[in-house]
């Protein structure tokens, strides 16, 4: 063999490698990537869909990720923007009606409804069914779902959703707030009547 | 809107604090406020729970086989 020839053979080898590598690194994250998936679409069905899809095209481009980065960013940035391709731009920009209420305004009616002090226990969020913040999330608009999902969910900072979603952080910092915001006054609702 | 009220401004910093997103004055500021106003340190509380209680109740782990299906997708030719 060659000199050019094992040369070419100890790249190649190191390729795989790293490929490999890679492969195992971005399997730690499914678990993760599946939770926050899960909250973006309506189904089961539709969130598994969404994640082989989110793999198969993060396996066969794996030399765009930069080693050293936010692997789990970067899976989540491919996820967000294949759940955008897959036509749910169907929704209009949500309305902006004024929405009064403070970020208190949860607490403040819990807190009427059953006197101040029971605020004091962990167990009033208790009296918010499961099922309850559930379907308030997945009636968020989507444009205020993804951020609240993505940091409420994902964990992830303000900058690091930022880059998933490729919008300015002062727009995630305003939607997550007003996301929130909307995400309470359902849950008032429901609970409250 | 008035800027004056402390416990409007303590709400303006309830979600950037619970974030951990506020700087280190800011979040001085906000502890300040809150060690001295039972008021707003209950509504603080409520809301670290409620962020728990929305992280667990909504964050459903993967069915099992999925990560089987991923992993088969390995090993597919490059390109986007």
């Amino acid at each position: 063999m060659g000199e050019a020839e094992a040369e070419a053979g100890r790249r190649a080898a190191t390729e795989a490698r790293d490929r490999i590598r890679f492969e195992e690194d971005a399997l730690e994250f499914a678990d993760q990537v599946y939770r926050v998936a899960r909250r973006l679409v309506s189904s089961r069905e539709e969130a598994e869909d969404l994640v082989q899809d989110t793999y198969a095209r993060a396996f066969r481009s794996w030399r765009s990720f930069t080693p050293g980065t936010n692997m789990r960013a970067w899976l989540l940035r491919i996820l967000t923007n294949l759940n955008l391709d897959r036509g749910r731009k169907v929704q209009r920009t949500p309305d902006l009606q004024p929405l009064e209420e403070g970020d208190y305004y949860l607490a403040n009616k819990l807190a009427a409804s059953s006197g101040e002090q029971e605020l004091e226990h962990d167990r009033v969020v208790e009296r918010l069914s499961q099922d309850g913040v559930v379907n308030a999330l997945s009636a968020l608009p989507h444009d205020f779902r993804d951020v609240v999902v993505l940091v409420d969910i994902g964990e992830f900072s303000y900058a690091d959703a930022a880059q998933i979603l490729d919008v300015p952080i002062g727009t995630v910092m305003s939607r997550l707030h007003r996301g929130r915001r909307i995400l309470k006054h359902t849950l008032a609702e429901e609970s409250l009547g | 809107m008035s800027t004056t009220d402390p416990c409007e401004k303590c709400e303006q910093m309830l979600q950037p604090y619970l974030d951990r997103e506020l700087s280190v004055v800011e979040v001085g500021e906000a502890e300040q406020h809150l060690n001295a106003c039972e008021y707003c340190r209950r509504r603080y509380r409520f809301e670290e729970s409620l962020r728990r209680y929305v992280r667990l109740t909504a964050s459903e782990r993967m069915p099992p086989g999925l990560l089987d299906k991923i992993k088969e997708l390995r090993g597919q030719p490059e390109g986007i």
